[in-house]
């Protein structure tokens, strides 16, 4: 039993934290989310040169070789600063999908350049009406002599914007919610008959609907067995929803010493209002449950890599889901109502927090969608 | 980081767990899992048990009979203990008396007393709390006034846990009413239970049991040697207590063995032809205790891991599993009411009580009872001061 990270995480998180300190303020957070691309290529060569972006991946291919564990501190510390750069899209999902179940020749032809900061990704999943289910994919593949043709409306892909590369998810037997006969390709974001509609999220990222019209992909695009693709897609899924988790425990890190602060200077019948009871409990509270949060981000970290058993390792990323969308949902309500009128402008950074800790609530899954998944796993 | 014990832990903790599973008496057992009552004779009857095996006093000095287990190890049999469902350890001699004696007491008093708490001869009970002081303790008025070579001792305790099986009681008693802090001028007493002017009154808590009391002394003669500390230093002792506070406050192990039970009994329960655990709207909660027993445990485990390595006295994170595991406790118990739904309404029989189904009947009075988890040792809300104070500086 060891809660520390160990010198190699220390150190990718000091510099990571460093850098944010340093050049990811709040204010340069604004310039970056005011750019026409909301993405500054300038953090993603920095991410690339401390080696941020090889982490989970091969060391044959330039990586570290390292788990979810590794980059948990890093993970905190984009989360405290709201980094909006697509890191999760990329490292968590479209090039973790590649190195999971890509062949040799796509793990070559991807991973160095997105290790090397070359090339972003972005995971196409999401359809209108499959909510967080995963097997409810529509889009199509067919087969067409040497070629595969996709068809489909992707709704909410993050990061696609920015992306190079999409892995799209596709049907290419069965009908929508078939566990069956979904497989994976990579689109070129570029290729003909694939179109954009993107838009900034809540949180200030940017995502975007992708349609797919008679895209046509080659047959080295189909990412592992042709069919087969949902236990690879829930197993990277859980990956990213673990790395969320620990980007959560940075978000509310801020929201809390932001709201601690507030309390100890902000005055109020001539004392600070941190004097009151009625708000020290609910501070405490927040705290506790970030504490309960970093709990279970810990265990989704440390087990989304290292249990084997597939169904366990489901239930323990929902249970840390569940804890941490609770904790996101209460921390962020209780910044702001403690903050007062200040929280709710603009101009205060805890409303950005606010809305980035509603977004990851939702994201890969609210509350609600995982305590089913859990309690069905439970019962078998 | 790895969340796992080692293998020295677990080899540790499997034989705690051998060695309980072989010597917890089956009727013992059966009453925690039954949630009866339990006689004195029970609680004596385990606490010697572990007294032969050595571990009935784990924190003491070796000299004294602790067994030199460090804190995770301690962690651990703690918590197995409460996952097998063995009958509570009385604290108020082995974890309260006994550490205010080992850093304050004379030898004489060492040796009189710790021997006889080891053994299980005699039982303690704590007398803190008063009528008009109850979380805000410094203003007791319990009174005793020295007359030679003893105390007189006049007031009223109250919330006495178990005084009714009590041999000795330790007090915070007010030897100087005129000193300008309140806090000044307690004094720390020992009092034989037997001593003349002493009254019990039980206090009957609304499940029908008999925990508490109210004790009164009425110019109750107590020998100057049974002071603890200096006249006056009373509440360092009592300060010292608090900052003796164990690990296992979130009482992780009982609360599996509960959550284990839970599933079972609620899995039997039918509701519309199914089984309870199906019925999503009590589904959910379940759920949610669950997620928030296993994130507690681990809490716990990165508090012990923190406290390994740093070597400080625990301080507001007890307050933090004080607050969490408590709040579990309840969930729980009011989980298992409501599973058992229309039969958790019967209380108690009124004719022999043949066929009475004792189980159900025990589910809605165990309700009850845990509402006292909050209120008890610090409240909850005293725990959140304790943490706004000396975590977050406020």
């Amino acid at each position: 039993m060891n809660f520390d990270y160990n010198e190699e995480q220390q150190l990718l998180a000091d510099s990571v934290r460093r850098f944010v300190q340093k050049d990811y303020g709040f204010e340069a957070r604004k310039r970056i989310v005011a750019s026409r691309d909301g993405c500054s290529a300038q953090v993603w060569s920095t991410f690339a040169e401390m080696g941020l972006l090889g982490i989970p991946f091969p060391a044959e291919l330039g990586g570290f070789g390292g788990g979810a564990i590794d980059l948990m501190s890093a993970m905190e510390a984009i989360g405290e600063a709201l980094v909006v750069e697509p890191f999760l899209a990329t490292v968590g999902l479209g090039a973790q999908l590649v190195a999971r179940g890509g062949s040799a020749a796509q793990k070559k032809a991807i991973l160095p350049a997105v290790i090397e900061g070359r090339m972003k990704m972005a995971f196409a999943q999401t359809e209108r009406g499959a909510r967080y289910d995963l097997a409810r994919v529509a889009t199509s593949a067919r087969r067409a002599g040497e070629v595969w043709v996709l068809e489909g409306d992707k709704r909410m892909v993050l990061g696609a914007p920015l992306a190079d590369k999409l892995v799209v998810s596709a049907r290419t037997s069965g009908k929508p919610a078939d566990q069956q006969g979904i497989s994976l390709f990579l689109v070129d974001r570029e290729a003909a008959g694939v179109s954009l509609r993107p838009y900034v999220t809540l949180d200030e990222t940017r995502a975007a609907d992708v349609v797919l019209q008679a895209v046509e992909v080659g047959a080295d695009a189909l990412i592992g067995k042709e069919g087969e693709a949902l236990a690879l897609i829930e197993e990277v899924v859980d990956y990213a929803t673990a790395l969320l988790c620990a980007e959560a425990l940075g978000a509310m890190k801020y929201a809390n010493d932001a709201t601690l602060e507030y309390l100890k200077t902000r005055k109020q019948f001539g004392v600070p209002i941190g004097t009151f009871q009625a708000l020290q409990h609910r501070m405490v509270d927040m705290v506790i449950a970030a504490e309960q949060a970093r709990s279970m981000a810990c265990l989704a970290c440390a087990k989304v890599d290292g249990e084997t058993d597939a169904r366990e390792r489901k239930r323990l990323v929902s249970a840390a889901k569940v804890r941490i969308a609770d904790a996101c949902r209460h921390v962020s309500q209780e910044s702001i109502q403690l903050h007062g009128g200040m929280g709710m402008t603009e101009e205060m950074k805890v409303s950005h927090t606010f809305r980035r800790l509603t977004m990851i609530g939702q994201q890969f899954g609210d509350a609600e969608h995982h305590l089913e998944r859990f309690a069905a796993l439970e019962r078998g | 980081m790895d969340l796992n014990y080692s293998a020295e832990e677990l080899a540790f903790r499997d034989e705690v767990r051998g060695w309980l599973a072989a010597n917890l008496p089956e009727d013992l057992r059966r009453k925690i899992a039954e949630y009866e009552h339990l006689s004195k004779d029970d609680l004596l009857r385990w606490h010697r048990i572990l007294a032969k095996q050595g571990w009935v006093a784990p924190s003491w000095p070796k000299e004294w009979g602790g067994t030199g287990w460090n804190v995770v190890e301690r962690y651990i049999f703690e918590e197995e203990c409460g996952y097998a469902g063995t009958p509570p350890l009385v604290p108020f001699g082995l974890m309260m008396c006994a550490p205010v004696l080992l850093r304050f007491g004379t030898e004489a008093q060492k040796k009189r007393f710790l021997p006889r708490i080891y053994d299980g001869d005699d039982f303690w009970c704590q007398g803190y709390s008063e009528p008009g002081s109850g979380s805000d303790l410094a203003s007791l008025k319990t009174r005793a006034v020295r007359q030679g070579d003893r105390y007189v001792v006049s007031g009223q305790k109250i919330w006495t846990t178990l005084a009714h099986y009590a041999d000795w009681i330790f007090c915070l008693v007010r030897t100087d009413p005129g000193t300008a802090k309140r806090q000044e001028g307690i004094s720390f007493l020992l009092i034989d239970m037997k001593s003349p002017g002493i009254t019990v009154r039980p206090l009957i808590l609304m499940d029908g049991g008999h925990e508490v009391n109210e004790v009164f002394f009425e110019d109750v003669e107590v020998p100057v040697e049974n002071l603890v500390h200096e006249e006056g230093k009373g509440w360092t002792v009592a300060k010292y207590l608090l900052g003796h506070e164990r690990m296992n406050t979130g009482r992780i192990g009982a609360s599996k063995r509960e959550l284990a039970k839970l599933k079972e009994f609620a899995a039997a329960q039918v509701n519309h032809g199914r089984p309870m655990t199906d019925d999503v709207r009590f589904r959910d909660k379940l759920s949610r205790v669950e997620i928030e027993l296993t994130a507690l445990e681990i809490t716990n485990l990165r508090f012990l891991d923190q406290l390994r390595r740093t070597g400080q006295p625990p301080g507001a994170e007890v307050s933090m599993l004080k607050i969490k595991g408590t709040e579990i406790q309840q969930a729980l118990s009011e989980l298992m009411m409501q599973a058992a739904g229309p039969l958790a309404q019967p209380f108690r029989p009124v004719d022999g009580g043949d066929g009475f189904e004792a189980f159900t009947a025990a589910l809605a009075p165990r309700y009850c009872n845990m509402r006292k988890t909050t209120i008890y040792a610090g409240s909850n809300e005293i725990q959140r001061n304790i943490i706004s104070k000396m975590t977050l500086g406020l």
